[in-house]
């Protein structure tokens, strides 16, 4: 096809005058799309080194790019008591020099082959890693394990570190999404190991020491619950012999996972922490729920797309589209190795705030039996999923993200070709079976960072008790 | 290493950008408008974005929201507003590009039948909603506010900010809707790129089916706004719910691909991002005067500004950090950066060239490049000349652009906890914002 008009059009430079006539579009009705083409999820090549470190590896050679990330499975739950925070700091410290390298001179090496280092913790594990030019990563693979492995951990890199993380905590405090997630955390767990987030609180901050991160990476990062990851334009028998020469000296049996027993508070259903004058209320609503290995998975992530999972979610239309009173609201379970919580998110307009948790307790008390989920949006929640299922794998990057999740849960090679079937397979009956099983309005907890002068008194016409004020001060301190 | 596409352009002046990648079995749908909150007067700021909320609530044909059949078809979608310009993307599984082009093609040619007093309300109070969310209601949040206005005059369509004042927000009419949608909305001003798993003669035929009776709009005259240049330093201050200090510096820059506008890039990165920069050696590692520090050349169609941010640590004036900037920056601009400086300015920016050509859709993805290359620069596949642009930076055109445009006409804005306004710069006079 000509991209150029021909010479000596007057009417612009790239209109073709040969255009054929096309047909119109027929505006009668909405083109209706065909299945798409089924997508096929490859399988990962493995090896296990000689000190249990598992090596993983998928071509994909759309771009010159390595993905390389190390997962390992511990997350922050495995902060020891008194220590929330641990694995945090332990994480933000690997990069901090290694081999005689200062902190800066390590980031310089990677800044000199383009690239970042990226790290990520959660409550089940802990993850770091980089993507890098296909031409780096023997050098860039050499250097992960410097970090990974050999981190110089000193005492001075140990209290400049901490110092941040504690102002960080103080710059916390002004932010409403922050305080909602740490206090409504602490509320559905307690001292659960699941009852903190990663970032830990000022008083465990300020009791550790360097040999706390010491001993944590000594004990807890170990090869046995470690996998490498390589995704991208890269072979298998290479990044093994690499990994072999960067990875092969590193020991340590498994490391200890324990505290999961520890039994649930039952919180009161209504807090406050109060911020005066504030435009908006920040919400969370919810309990905990399930694990990822719940028999029952497909129905509630269908149950979960339907209810507040997706823009076109009931509680978004009706908190957003309908009544105007958010920017936008959604709900998910989060599944973890143990029973994780299912949450509403969602910031809201002061003067709406009782009405916004009523409604949202109303959409979840509904999707239960008053009002189940129909046939049509069933079909409409699953098809978000999986009809647009082959975008999720598309770069390096996502693909070692999709690998990274049959790590951390312990999930089958085939597990991404019968997600989909098995989510279309998921009857209303039975997503409404999940959702009165596993969703409990009783149990319900509310969590709301706002001005409590303005709301106190709608809030108490709720019916969920008189709301329990949680002093701005202390929230700080809350696990 | 090249983004490569066809160009056709419709005769109602629509232009149609087809890049092939058959990787993956899906197609990224990408619309940009050529219109943005520069295009708005004082007085009806914000109205750009607000009316890309509408664009989501149903057109003539299908009145019953944009989401639900593409969500339903598999499709991720979303749209965005800036100072320049609108997008609007779908990324859907190949077989449902018919759909995405009949929902694009609908809104751009028969929105208004559908539109109603009452959505209009509606996505008011969300966006009203957005900005408590995104700027009110979070710590540091309105300094954009106040650096943009102080940097630009009230006339300069750089001055707001692109979600707007809240009375302007408030006085919108329905009526500016369809009047904004007549002037802006329509096929000449608009460029359409497909990148994924669709041919050129393809791409093309189905473009002209749905696009293709659309009427061409009236020609948008493009902004022109005069240079503006700070006579002085202009000091400000306002008090925030905010627990640290925080130090903003702007200056006025070049322009989106102007001369000079990728060296202040390769200069933001190395006096102020990541690790190896000089400011955070200097004030989080050695000093430890600062907790965070960070840079940016924000460059527009019309210009640029660029922007260093540093939070102080406790105990620490903000006067003692702007000092150690000051000093960091007479020195790229009397000596400019070191060789290893150089090479791993470079070495960075090739390696995010190279990512960006990982994804076809979504923000940033090879469709939204397209349009943004071919709408700022009417040359859809300057990808790789615009990575030239960083290859051929030396150390000699960095020190140059540093110390002219970096000096000391800029703005400085301190952002200090309530009641401690002695913590800002000495001289500060306050900060308007609404």
């Amino acid at each position: 096809m000509s991209t150029v008009g021909p010479a000596g059009r007057a009417t612009g430079p790239n209109v073709d005058s040969r255009e054929p006539r096309h047909p119109r579009a027929d505006r009668s009705k909405l083109p209706s799309p065909g299945r798409p083409r089924p997508f096929s999820f490859p399988r990962a090549t493995k090896s296990t080194l000689r000190n249990g470190l598992r090596v993983w590896t998928l071509p994909h050679r759309a771009v010159p790019l390595v993905t390389l990330v190390v997962v390992i499975r511990r997350g922050s739950a495995h902060d020891p008591a008194g220590a929330s925070g641990l694995a945090a700091m332990t994480l933000d410290m690997l990069d901090e020099g290694s081999l005689g390298r200062s902190a800066i001179q390590m980031h310089e090496v990677l800044a000199s082959i383009g690239a970042t280092l990226e790290s990520d913790l959660n409550a089940d594990a802990m993850l770091i890693g980089s993507t890098v030019l296909t031409r780096f990563v023997d050098r860039a693979l050499g250097l992960l394990a410097d970090v990974v492995v050999r981190p110089s951990l000193t005492g001075e890199d140990f209290t400049r570190v901490r110092q941040l993380r504690l102002h960080r905590l103080a710059q916390l405090r002004d932010m409403p999404g922050a305080v909602a997630d740490r206090v409504f955390t602490s509320l559905l767990y307690g001292q659960h190991p699941y009852g903190h987030t990663p970032l830990g609180d000022e008083r465990s901050l300020a009791s550790m020491t360097v040999d706390d991160v010491r001993r944590f990476h000594g004990e807890v990062i170990r090869p046995p619950e470690a996998t490498l990851i390589a995704t991208g334009d890269c072979d298998h028998e290479s990044v093994v012999r690499l990994a072999e020469a960067a990875f092969g000296d590193w020991t340590g049996g498994v490391a200890p996972s324990t505290g999961f027993e520890t039994s649930l508070p039952q919180p009161p259903r209504l807090h406050i922490v109060p911020r005066s004058g504030a435009p908006q209320s920040e919400l969370r609503i919810g309990h905990v729920a399930v694990a990822r290995d719940t028999p029952e998975y497909y129905a509630l992530v269908a149950a979960n797309q339907v209810l507040g999972g997706q823009f076109v979610s009931r509680i978004n239309l009706n908190l957003r589209e309908d009544k105007g009173f958010t920017y936008g609201a959604r709900t998910a379970f989060d599944f973890r190795r143990h029973p994780g919580p299912f949450s509403l998110h969602v910031s809201v307009h002061t003067p709406a705030t009782a009405r916004a948790i009523a409604e949202s307790i109303g959409e979840i008390d509904a999707i239960r039996g008053a009002r189940p989920v129909t046939p049509d949006e069933l079909q409409l929640g699953i098809a978000g999923l999986t009809r647009g299922y082959a975008r999720n794998f598309e770069t390096a990057d996502q693909i070692g993200r999709a690998l990274t999740q049959l790590v951390i849960h312990d999930l089958p090679d085939d597990y991404y070709d019968r997600l989909v079937p098995a989510l279309e397979g998921v009857t209303p009956e039975q997503v409404t079976a999940a959702a009165h099983r596993h969703l409990d309005p009783d149990r319900l907890t509310t969590l709301v960072v706002g001005d409590l002068d303005a709301i106190a008194a709608d809030l108490v016409s709720l019916g969920l008790g008189e709301p329990i004020v949680i002093g701005p001060a202390s929230s700080s301190s809350v696990g | 290493m090249s983004l490569t596409c066809v160009r056709h352009t419709l005769a109602n002046g629509l232009d149609v950008l087809i890049h092939e990648d058959h990787g993956c079995p899906i197609v990224a749908v990408n619309l940009w408008y050529h219109v943005g909150s520069k295009n708005e007067q004082p007085g009806r700021t914000g109205f750009a974005h607000l009316f890309e909320h509408l664009m989501f609530e149903g057109s003539a044909h299908y009145d019953h929201g944009y989401f639900q059949p593409l969500q339903g078809a598999g499709g991720s979608l979303n749209g965005s507003t800036n100072a320049d310009r609108t997008n609007y993307w779908e990324v859907v599984p190949t077989s449902a590009l018919e759909l995405a082009l009949w929902m694009e093609s609908d809104r751009m040619g028969f929105l208004l039948p559908a539109l109603t007093e009452t959505k209009f309300e509606n996505q008011r109070e969300v966006v009203l909603n957005e900005r408590r969310q995104n700027y009110e209601n979070r710590p540091y949040g309105l300094a954009p506010m106040a650096l943009m206005s102080a940097l630009y005059p009230a006339t300069h369509p750089y001055h707001w900010t692109t979600i707007g004042e809240i009375d302007d927000l408030r006085a919108a009419r329905l009526e500016d809707v369809r009047e904004f949608f007549q002037r802006y909305y329509h096929p000449a001003n608009a460029s359409l790129a497909l990148a994924g798993d669709v041919t050129p003669e393809d791409g093309v035929r189905l473009a002209e089916t749905y696009f293709g009776e659309l009427p061409p709009g009236p020609a948008v005259a493009p902004a022109h706004p005069a240079p503006v240049e700070l006579s002085a330093e202009r000091r400000l201050m306002r008090e925030d719910r905010v627990e640290l200090p925080r130090l903003y510096l702007a200056w006025h820059t070049p322009a989106m691909f102007a001369e000079g506008d990728a060296e202040l890039d390769l200069t933001a990165d190395l006096l102020a991002n990541g690790k190896t920069s000089r400011l955070y050696r200097r004030l989080v590692f050695e000093t430890r005067s600062a907790v965070d520090v960070s840079a940016a050349q924000n460059s527009r169609e019309r210009a640029g500004s660029f922007q260093l941010v540093a939070t102080a640590a406790p105990g620490h004036p903000l006067a003692e950090l702007e000092a150690a900037i000051v000093e960091e920056i007479c020195a790229v601009g009397s000596t400019g950066p070191t060789d290893d400086e150089l090479g791993r300015g470079q070495a960075q920016a090739e390696s995010q060239f190279i990512a960006r050509l990982q994804t076809v859709g979504g923000f940033g993805g090879k469709a939204d490049q397209l349009n943004a290359y071919n709408v700022f620069l009417r040359d859809p596949t300057f990808f790789e000349r615009d990575l030239d642009r960083y290859r051929t930076a030396t150390a000699e055109t960095i020190r140059g652009t540093t110390a002219r445009y970096l000096h000391e006409r800029r703005v400085a804005l301190s952002i200090v906890p309530r009641g401690r306004p002695e913590l800002a710069l000495p001289g500060s006079e306050p900060a308007v914002v609404s």
